[in-house]
């Protein structure tokens, strides 16, 4: 159906399934519950999940595929971020023109950085866009401050000119909205002790990223990707066999600066705000750590990397010392302190340092990712029958990663 | 992920999905801001207020944002009528009676800004959507500050600014939910001015390495407009990469420009470096037109004077607040800080904890949580006894309108907190400009926003 196979068909159900229900799946705790720290719900946190959603899986068309690691695909999320905000500045509040154009900016730039990059091979390729990235977020950061608003990002104002837009009344905000509906309304179900959070601007960015999904598997399974993949395994070959490898990396870089770019433009229209930050070298390392820890090649696992991520940086690092004790409280206090001392360094602030543990426990333990987890729990339960049967998109290219 | 697998998954759900329907005996929705028929957003339900403190607790500045949280730690344990009460006593404004704020308890969240807008922004958002914060505050820069501080007026909750020191803050970004208790470039440079020209001479030939960001930006002119008024002439203003380390390239050519004084328009890191080079370089024993070299820093912090070591020594600089101050707000606090934590606060956990004091202060006099409300209550707001002198929350901008401090490293540092002298408390009418001063230009304040 779609022009997908059967198991691919499946795998895009399960995860328009999975975004449709996200609101319910994020949020299993109650709201009045000492758990429910640990729930995710929430309309920012959600709008992340589904836009570094985009922006891994487009990230993952390039290294998945191609086996070129990019070290700055930061530059091209923040160039469509700068595209978006001046889009809701100078034309109109709708997000519509805003993600057209980031995606369109971001396309261009890759087209000129790719063209350049992927003139070397290997950890040249990753230096060069490194420093094009690096390039980019200083001049973003300082020389580029009229335009980029430099340290301070850019904000949608009052006075903005907005030619598309009706004058703002006295009182009323600029706000990122889809003809007329307004990104961040929310509507809440309480159901018993449960509240479930559905907003508009996480419905507008998942919907993309269901398309931005089935896109990816179209590559994937195309002649256009197994040559992306021919590229990985041998290029040499390839070269032998009269191909040109270039027109391919560059379209597969220029695809996924695309994707990047719809990633940046996303974030404005749910967040409208741009800055330099975005676009800094632990940003686009931020994207490698979240496609190897997902497993790389696969289609789902950048996704899932993504979520932990994003759920580590925004759950983990909110708990601090005075949430230990309350958890701990029933313990008797000696313990209590012992207990809090030992797990603070790994929650609150400490939230890099878990990260860390469990990328590291990953790529020892489980080098396809999440993924190989997830094959590895089904091989156990299932039995063997199954090893040969590649059945899901998700596990048809493990070894890609190793 | 086989075949069964899925079905189990898709089962599970169904009957998950199920359960959770029997249970419910009305589910029902509603839209987020009307909830509770007050009218704005995140109204305290029950007997607890939230508050959500967002400060860096990773990056450059996370010994400051560690301060920050200690200051509202103890602000929040005043509130609630523990310990000494602090500042509680000795502020103008009787209308706290530290039983919480508006008779509920005052809870807390953190959140880590790791001093980058995007994580800032996503750690106010869930403090905002996910915990029922009904005010923001903190932060320990001004790119940090701007940017939470439109997301607060967007979503309709009360912004009240850490340390932020750039004038775009209640300048070009101003906006009506925000707040700034600390004082800003403008203010340095006019503060700091009269006392150059009175210590080192009106004919000083000064030479600016400036950061290349924002904050540098608005510091290098207004201490360039300040002293030129005076006199002073600027040779040459230098702009530095904000990742720079080594400043020996900037510093060489500094005396050979005939610049006689040295302006580092640096904070943190880089003013630990730059000053360290400068110094390294012996541009403090050198002779220029007949006057010893100086070199001046216009916004000084004790972590950054701790850094620097002794070549802060002699140097002077501005900072909003310092814990010698004698008069009884400051002591107070430096008491009941002290008593806490063992140490005395540093300029970072001042304003904080004075902004927590006035947003509490505000809510209580204006007999609601509504941010128009609290707007309206510290809009024009004087008050005395936090440490400054007579404050002005000035409506027009938003911005305190106080006394600042001229300072030098000390001679003789007593301890590692005992680093800086105050030199002169320059007088509020000193630092006070017309709210369309150029410096400010460009900014719109709005209206307040309630979320509703």
């Amino acid at each position: 159906m779609l022009g997908l196979e059967k198991s691919d068909f499946r795998l895009l159900l399960l995860v328009i399934v999975l975004t449709l229900f996200a609101p319910f799946l994020l949020n299993p705790f109650p709201v009045d519950s000492t758990m429910a720290q640990f729930n995710a719900g929430y309309p920012d946190l959600m709008q992340r999940f589904v836009i570094f959603g985009i922006f891994a899986i487009g990230f993952n068309i390039l290294f998945g595929l191609t086996g070129y690691l990019s070290f700055g695909h930061a530059a091209f999320l923040g160039a469509g971020s700068y595209a978006a905000i001046w889009m809701m500045k100078l034309l109109t509040m709708n997000v519509i023109p805003a993600i057209v154009l980031s995606i369109v900016v971001a396309g261009l730039f890759s087209l000129a950085v790719g063209f350049v990059s992927l003139r070397r091979s290997g950890i040249y390729f990753s230096i060069l866009t490194l420093a094009f990235a690096q390039m980019s977020y200083s001049l973003a950061y300082s020389v580029l401050t009229p335009i980029t608003g430099g340290e301070t990002g850019l904000q949608p104002k009052i006075d903005d000119p907005r030619i598309l837009d009706s004058v703002l009344a006295v009182g009323q905000q600029a706000r990122a909205n889809l003809f007329g509906l307004d990104m961040s309304t929310s509507h809440d179900l309480i159901v018993g002790g449960w509240a479930f959070t559905f907003n508009a601007g996480y419905y507008v960015a998942a919907l993309l990223m269901v398309i931005s999904f089935y896109i990816s598997i179209r590559i994937f399974r195309s002649p256009f990707g197994l040559m992306l993949r021919a590229i990985k395994s041998n290029q040499n070959r390839l070269g032998y066999t009269g191909v040109s490898a270039r027109p391919y990396t560059l379209a597969a870089f220029v695809i996924s600066g695309m994707y990047a770019g719809l990633a940046g433009g996303l974030m404005v229209a749910m967040d409208t705000q741009a800055g330099a930050e975005r676009m800094f070298w632990t940003a686009s390392g931020e994207v490698v750590l979240m496609t190897i820890l997902g497993g790389a090649g696969t289609l789902i696992g950048p996704v899932l990397g993504a979520g932990m991520i994003k759920y580590m940086e925004n759950i983990v690092s909110k708990i601090n010392s005075t949430v230990l004790e309350g958890w701990f409280a029933w313990m008797p206090e000696i313990i209590q302190d012992v207990v809090v001392a030992v797990v603070y360094p790994f929650v609150g602030k400490g939230w890099h340092l878990t990260l860390g543990l469990v990328f590291m426990l990953v790529v020892i333990f489980l080098p396809g990712g999440l993924m190989e987890g997830f094959r590895r729990i089904s091989d156990r339960f299932f039995g063997g029958s199954r090893k040969t049967d590649n059945s899901t998109g998700g596990t048809t290219a493990p070894t890609a990663a190793e | 992920m086989s075949e069964r697998n899925d079905i189990t998954r898709r089962r599970v759900m169904k009957s998950g999905a199920a359960a959770a329907a029997a249970a419910a005996s009305t589910p029902y929705f509603f839209t987020r801001a009307f909830a509770d028929g007050h009218g704005y957003l995140n109204a305290p339900k029950g007997d607890t207020v939230t508050l959500g403190f967002n400060v860096p607790q990773s990056g450059p500045y996370a010994d400051e944002g560690a301060d920050e949280l200690r200051a509202y730690e103890l602000a929040v344990e005043h509130l609630n009528g523990g310990g000494d009460g602090g500042m509680m006593s000795t502020f103008s404004s009787k209308a706290l009676k530290g039983n919480g704020i508006l008779g509920k308890k005052v809870a807390y969240v953190t959140g880590d800004t790791q001093t980058k807008s995007d994580a800032a922004r996503a750690s106010a958002r869930s403090m905002i959507e996910k915990d029922g914060a009904v005010m923001i505050t903190g932060g320990s820069s001004s790119g940090v500050a701007v940017a939470v501080q439109a997301l607060c007026q967007e979503a309709g909750i009360i912004f009240m600014a850490g340390l932020t020191h750039s004038n775009d803050t209640t300048g070009k970004d101003k906006k009506a939910n925000g707040f700034r208790h600390f004082f800003n470039s403008y203010m340095s440079g006019a503060a700091l001015a009269p006392v150059l020209a009175k210590a080192y001479g009106k004919e000083r030939k000064a030479y600016h390495l400036t950061a290349d960001y924002n904050w540098g930006y608005t510091t290098e002119q207004a201490v360039k407009e300040s002293t030129e008024a005076m006199g002073w002439e600027t040779v040459a203003a230098v702009k530095t990469p904000l990742t720079q380390t080594d400043f020996s390239s900037y510093i060489a050519p500094v005396l050979q420009s005939g610049a006689d004084t040295l302006v580092l328009n640096h904070y943190g890191g880089n003013m630990v470096n730059s000053l360290t080079n400068a110094v390294q370089f012996g541009l403090r024993d050198k002779q220029v037109n007949g006057k010893d070299f100086q070199i001046i820093v216009p916004l000084y912090s004790r972590l950054m004077a701790k850094g620097a070591g002794a070549n802060v020594k002699g140097i002077f600089g501005s900072t909003n607040w310092h814990w010698s101050l004698q008069d009884e707000g400051s002591k107070a606090f430096v008491k009941s800080f002290g008593t806490k934590y063992g140490f005395p606060p540093s300029q970072a956990a001042h304003t904080c904890y004075v902004q927590t004091m006035l947003y509490a202060d505000a809510a209580e006099r204006a007999g609601t949580f509504n941010p128009c409300g609290i707007v309206e209550a510290l809009e024009g707001f004087e008050f005395d006894g936090m440490g400054n002198g007579k404050t002005l929350y000035r409506a027009e901008d938003h911005q305190c309108f106080k006394d600042v401090l001229v300072v030098k490293g000390k001679e003789n540092p007593t301890s590692e907190f005992d680093l800086l002298e105050v030199v002169e408390v320059t007088p509020v009418d000193q630092v006070t400009y017309a709210p369309d001063h150029p410096q400010m230009a460009g900014g719109n304040l709005g209206t307040c926003n309630s979320g509703a």
